[in-house]
């Protein structure tokens, strides 16, 4: 049997042991729930009804610590286990929410997600285990509900949300969660919210920061009543670009489901009107008072003329010039004569052409891994460093006493994905250095056509 | 005028990755009160180091920036004709999409 031929068998074992696992703890809780049933009824047939507000025996066993609760109560759990809450997004968000939603006992919840488990989504996405990696992040999650909870409704939605589907998913549930992790979504996300009446409990994170709110709620702000224009594409960065400690959205996401939980349970004070907001870095929360309802706004404004027809086609990329499915921006800013592929730059250190490769990304992501005998002059900081890339190109020139009089030294340009490499070598013509190339794709670029083993983050 | 000024979301990143700034703003002369507009033109002077467009559009902040006055978000006390008192707090944070 071949490594692949193995690899293939050992995915469809596991997978078939993920389904019967499902299969036990679904019959073992039907059993016992039978056992329960015959256990209580009492020798002489006619089975007394105890009152317990529609709670079954093993419900009050599951929940207890909850219907203990004054503030809580049998009410509150009961509310739950008949709500229904959608969660857009099984991420780093949507990780610890679902968690929550399936422990506490939401009746139905449904999961929308298009993306697979990656292997750098595992610090922070904790609804995934190993074995899941490559697999869709959807049945990853709806597996880890249900053998949390196997007595709820699990739905999965493997898919983007888009105009298409939107109204037809979000209008079968009462609350909507927003784990997403990017711009277009959320409008959309609120705009179909404000169509259809629904209360959005929305959150973001990044780096070390994190924010939450509670939209449309009971006459309370809608999303575009905040925002009503989108931010520029350059503003906004996404967990891939700027990083993100793991449990900065993993507070954000337990505090969604904890949003989410009051509204359904109805009880308290949901956080409409206002918003948290999490400086994970100095241990800072506060909460601040937000504008309400705003009379102007297009979605939910007095004049407002957002209807489910206008939702259709209304196109949330171009609104907020951001594709929805974000795909890693690719400049062309270069004539390809300035240009060398990662290949024929490992032509190059093979046959020890004199050279000089700059890396231009920030020095904390120069610190992760870089290329041999590469010189750190971040992108920010090029002008002013010049001299430096001078005198590296002239150390290389007298080491290689045989050049040719006059060909000097090749100057190289990289980065991680080959945007930024480019525009540190329009810069460098502009300053001069005339023959300097970038290398195309970058460090990814290298991993995946020269060196496999090259480790990207 | 003493204020304290806090930068999030990304923001910080235009003044020197520095969150907080306590500031001592001098009144023009002649007047005796400041409104935000004033402090937006004062911060872009003296505290926004690089990629201004980043931070402001014409004479405002740019879309998906929030700002507070006390915690209190602008938009309930005036936006730009927002009158600022000794010892405020002003917190301009930029909205966060990541997840
Ligand atoms: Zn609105």
């Amino acid at each position: 049997m071949s490594a692949s031929e193995i690899l293939r068998e050992l995915d469809s074992l596991k997978d078939a042991k993920a389904k019967i696992e499902h299969k036990i703890s679904a019959l073992e809780a039907q059993l016992k729930e039978i056992n329960l049933r015959n256990d209580a009824a009492p020798p002489n047939g006619s089975s007394p009804s105890y009152p317990t507000n529609g709670l079954t025996q093993d419900m009050i066993h599951r929940y207890s610590r909850h219907l203990m609760l004054p503030s809580f109560g049998v009410q509150g759990q009961a509310n739950l286990l008949k709500s229904s809450i959608l969660v857009v997004g099984a991420g780093g968000l949507g990780a610890p929410a679902l968690l929550y939603f399936a422990a506490s006992g939401v009746g139905r919840l449904g999961i929308v997600d298009h993306d697979v488990v990656e292997l750098n989504n595992m610090h922070r996405q904790v609804i995934h285990t190993e074995a899941y990696v490559g697999k869709p992040k959807v049945k990853s999650a709806a597996a880890a509900c249900r053998s949390i909870n196997s007595t709820i409704e699990v739905v999965e939605y493997e898919e983007a949300l888009r105009t298409s589907n939107a109204l037809e998913i979000l209008s079968k549930y009462d609350i909507i969660v927003d784990a997403t992790d990017n711009a277009p979504t959320r409008y959309l996300i609120s705009d179909c919210c404000v169509v259809l009446g629904k209360p959005l409990v929305s959150g973001a994170a990044l780096g070390l920061e994190g924010q939450l709110t509670v939209y449309n709620y009971n006459g309370g702000p809608c999303y575009r009543c905040l925002f009503p224009l989108p931010p520029p594409r350059t503003a906004c960065q996404s967990c891939a670009e700027g990083g993100v400690l793991g449990v900065v959205p993993g507070i954000i996401g337990c505090l969604q489901a904890l949003e989410a939980i009051k509204i359904a349970a109805a009880v308290g004070e949901p956080l409409s009107g206002r918003m948290l907001l999490l400086d994970a870095l100095s241990g800072r929360i506060r909460i601040v008072k937000i504008r309400g309802r705003s009379v102007h706004c297009e979605a939910c404004g007095e004049n407002a003329t957002f209807t489910q027809q206008k939702f259709r086609e209304f196109d949330y990329e171009k609104f907020t010039e951001t594709p929805l499915r974000v795909p890693p921006l690719k400049l062309n800013l270069l004539p390809s004569e300035s240009r060398i592929s990662t290949k024929e730059y490992s032509e190059i250190i093979l046959k020890k052409e004199p050279h000089v490769l700059v890396d231009v990304r920030p020095a904390h992501h120069f610190k992760i891994v870089s290329l041999p005998k590469s010189l750190n002059i971040p992108l920010s900081t090029l002008e002013a460093r010049l001299p430096e890339i001078s005198s590296a190109l002239k150390k290389e020139e007298e080491k290689d006493s045989g050049l040719v009089s006059g060909s000097g030294a090749q100057l190289y340009v990289v980065c991680r994905r080959g945007n930024d490499s480019q525009r540190a070598v329009q810069c460098l013509h502009k300053m001069g250095f005339t023959s300097a190339k970038d290398i195309v794709g970058g460090l990814e670029s290298w991993a995946y056509n020269v060196d496999p083993k090259f480790p990207t983050y | 005028m003493q204020l304290t000024l806090e930068f999030g979301g990304g923001l910080e990143l235009l003044c020197d990755s520095k969150k907080i700034h306590d500031v001592n703003i001098e009144l023009q002369n002649g007047e005796d009160k400041l409104t935000m507009k004033d402090l937006l033109s004062w911060v872009r002077t003296n505290l926004i180091k690089e990629r201004p467009e980043m931070f402001m559009k014409g004479d405002t902040v740019r879309p998906g920036v929030l700002v507070l006055v006390n915690d209190c978000d602008w938009e309930l006390s005036g936006q730009l004709d927002t009158s600022l008192e000794e010892k405020d707090v002003v917190v301009f944070i930029s909205t966060l999409h990541g997840g």
